[in-house]
């Protein structure tokens, strides 16, 4: 919705709907909070100084890590009208891939964790394209079979590590620690590799989006499908393509977090800071623009990170950042028609 | 085999059916008049919660149900509104309020009860059941309705309702009208909005309905994001039954058929993190079978079949 916007000559001053938005969504918390008996002026100063300060600056961004890898990942598709809402599931069986192929693989450390990525991208990257496989060959709804094939995926990596790759010597759900070596370098502090990694896949979707071909068939198919296959777009790759590189970015987020920061696939531990659908909101929030959705995905990540400050605080729970999300969303869809497909 | 199907089998899938039966007529009906309705999952979620505070704060299970069913519908009218009046996307707002459902289910609970994750208390008053010894042997039915809420008995006789309402009334005419042909129904003196706020916002008393039964039925306990994708089985049961509330029963029985199982399962051994997906599995494999066959009836419409799900036209954006 920003690109439209932009191009269009300004009648008279129109303040921009995201900022619209966002205050909206400050003021329904507000009354939020204070009906939990807290105050809000307070509660926003802690998330604010909880996430941007300089201290917390290094938080933000390894919390951004994943959030913005999921918000490209949810923007791909999104880009050509589709969404995918199976990130959970991709991201989990991308961890777990991640895992099995760095224990297991006898290469030397740095060719074992770049086999682990790739092993988990492409493994997740096939299991979302089930999803538009599903639809294109058997007439299943993208919308419905992609959150519907999340939880089998759950499962059966949950079973996995209860069962037979459980690591014995803590007894919980979760495999044996990975090897040093395999892991991914640090930066400074909480910051890895993994972080620019996400990068390098930003600023790729950015790239393929404005200057490849590929990216202006998928932005004519968001704009009008029946057009572009009638332009000779094939849309049934296409669709392909794009669940594939959507769970692919999903399943190496899964990857990087087991190869950079947890060291070894724990039950349930990816999914339990929703990085997906954070991620599928600040992909939503720019309408699947990339640029606008990175931008997004950072802005949320602070308002999330800063949400632990304040639940440190004061004794308002964080789980607020997430309801403060969800009304920018609706804010933006019901009052300015965000995610409304030319007809 | 026969020793599979048990009375207590049959009596739990019963009780698993009906959320997802009371989702599914909340569906079809939105299906009908041309709102195409994901929120479902977040509309039980808020049910449920609802059901749970107000039961554990007035010491009454139909307290529960009332104060979820009004919550639920208050829940609906962003749908209810962004949709008509303000012509927003569908499919986001229903998103939105799925997460929004969510979160604000999770934070509530925190700032309430000062619990997160699982929350109960012996204050919550659970539904009570309506036992019928006298149809206790009757096979099948009869091992599945001698002991339900009276939640499970309005889910079924809302099927019946909803069916004659939509399909033997002028109210059901103008509805199916307001869905096939908005235009059309317009110039005759319908009026489209109108019908559509009323539709989702009673699509939403019926969502009320399935959280209660959900944190008050079998269990009194409130849970996390404890509404796990029986909304969407529910939409999945709405185009299965191509937006008609027997078939889509039809659909939700099988549903319930497979939740049961997976109890069965797990009773004989097996994990219950391979058994729990059973009715994902299910619903995916129901929906490959339902093309197929589509398919085979009538090729020619194959195409338009494929394009909008459910046997119902899409529903467009109003640019008039």
């Amino acid at each position: 919705m920003t690109a439209p916007d932009a191009a269009r000559p300004a009648r008279r001053f129109r303040t921009p709907p995201a900022a619209t938005a966002i205050l909206f969504a400050a003021i329904v918390g507000g009354v939020l909070v204070v009906a939990s008996g807290a105050n809000p002026l307070d509660a926003y100063y802690q998330i604010l100084a909880g996430s941007l300060s300089l201290g917390a600056l290094p938080d933000t961004l390894n919390w951004a890590t994943p959030l913005v890898g999921m918000a490209v990942a949810a923007a791909i598709p999104l880009r050509g009208g589709m969404i995918n809402l199976g990130g959970d599931g991709q991201m989990a069986i991308g961890g777990l891939v991640a895992a099995i192929v760095a224990l297991c693989l006898p290469a030397p450390g740095p060719l074992a964790a770049i086999a682990a990525l790739l092993a988990a991208a492409l493994a997740a990257g096939l299991y979302a394209a089930l999803a538009a496989w599903g639809e294109t060959r058997h007439g299943i709804p993208m919308l419905v079979s992609s959150l519907l094939l999340s939880y089998p995926a759950i499962g059966f990596c949950s079973y996995i590590v209860r069962f037979p790759l459980r690591d014995t010597a803590t007894g919980l759900p979760q495999t044996q620690m990975i090897p040093e070596s395999a892991r991914l370098l640090t930066i400074a502090g909480p910051l890895n590799v993994g972080m620019l990694i996400i990068v390098a896949i930003a600023v790729a979707a950015i790239f393929l989006d404005r200057r490849a071909i590929v990216g202006y068939e998928l932005r004519l198919r968001g704009l009008n499908k029946r057009f572009a296959g009638y332009g000779g777009v094939d849309l049934e790759k296409q669709a392909m393509l794009a669940m594939f590189s959507s769970g692919a970015i999903a399943g190496a987020v899964g990857a990087i977090i087991v190869l950079g920061s947890d060291f070894r696939f724990i039950d349930g531990a990816l999914l339990i800071p929703s990085y997906t659908w954070s991620g599928l909101m600040a992909a939503l929030l720019a309408n699947g623009e990339p640029v606008g959705t990175v931008v997004a995905g950072l802005f949320f990540a602070a308002l999330q990170t800063g949400g632990f400050a304040m639940q440190r605080e004061t004794t308002i729970p964080r789980v607020l950042t997430l309801v403060l999300q969800a009304i920018v969303i609706l804010f933006l869809a019901v009052r300015h028609g965000l995610g409304r497909r030319g007809a | 085999m026969s020793d599979w199907i048990t009375p207590f089998l049959i009596q739990s899938a019963v009780q698993a059916i009906t959320p997802i039966l009371l989702a599914a007529l909340a569906g079809s009906l939105c299906q009908r008049v041309g709102v195409f309705n994901v929120a479902l999952e977040g509309k039980i979620l808020i049910g449920a919660f609802a059901a749970v505070v107000a039961s554990s704060y007035m010491q009454s299970a139909t307290g529960g149900v009332a104060a979820a069913i009004v919550a639920a519908m208050i829940f609906s009218l962003i749908l209810a509104y962004g949709a008509t009046i303000f012509r927003g996307d569908h499919v986001v707002i229903c998103i939105g309020m799925n997460l929004l459902a969510s979160g604000l289910t999770a934070y509530l609970l925190r700032v309430l009860f000062g619990v997160s994750g699982v929350f109960s208390d012996p204050a919550i008053v659970s539904l009570g059941k309506i036992r019928i010894p006298a149809i206790r042997d009757i096979p099948i039915i009869g091992w599945g309705f001698f002991s339900q809420t009276v939640v499970t008995w309005l889910a079924w006789a809302l099927v019946v309702l909803i069916s004659l309402i939509l399909f033997r009334t002028p109210v059901g005419l103008r509805l199916r009208g307001v869905g096939e042909q908005p235009d059309a129904a317009e110039t005759l003196g319908v009026n489209v909005a109108g019908y559509r706020i009323a539709t989702v916002i009673a699509a939403g008393a019926l969502c009320g309905l399935a959280g209660a039964q959900l944190s008050l039925g079998a269990v009194s306990v409130f849970a996390e994001d404890m509404s796990a994708g029986r909304g969407w089985i529910a939409v999945v049961a709405v185009m299965l039954g191509r937006a008609n509330p027997i078939y889509s029963a039809g659909a939700c029985a099988l549903f319930g058929l497979a939740d049961a199982l997976s109890i069965r399962l797990q009773g004989e051994g097996l994990p219950n993190q391979l058994t729990d997906i059973s009715p994902y599995v299910v619903t995916l494999a129901a929906l490959v079978i339902s093309h197929r066959k589509r398919l085979r009836a009538a090729l020619p419409s194959a195409e338009i079949d494929a394009a909008s799900p459910g046997g119902v036209a899409e529903p467009q954006p109003d640019t008039r």
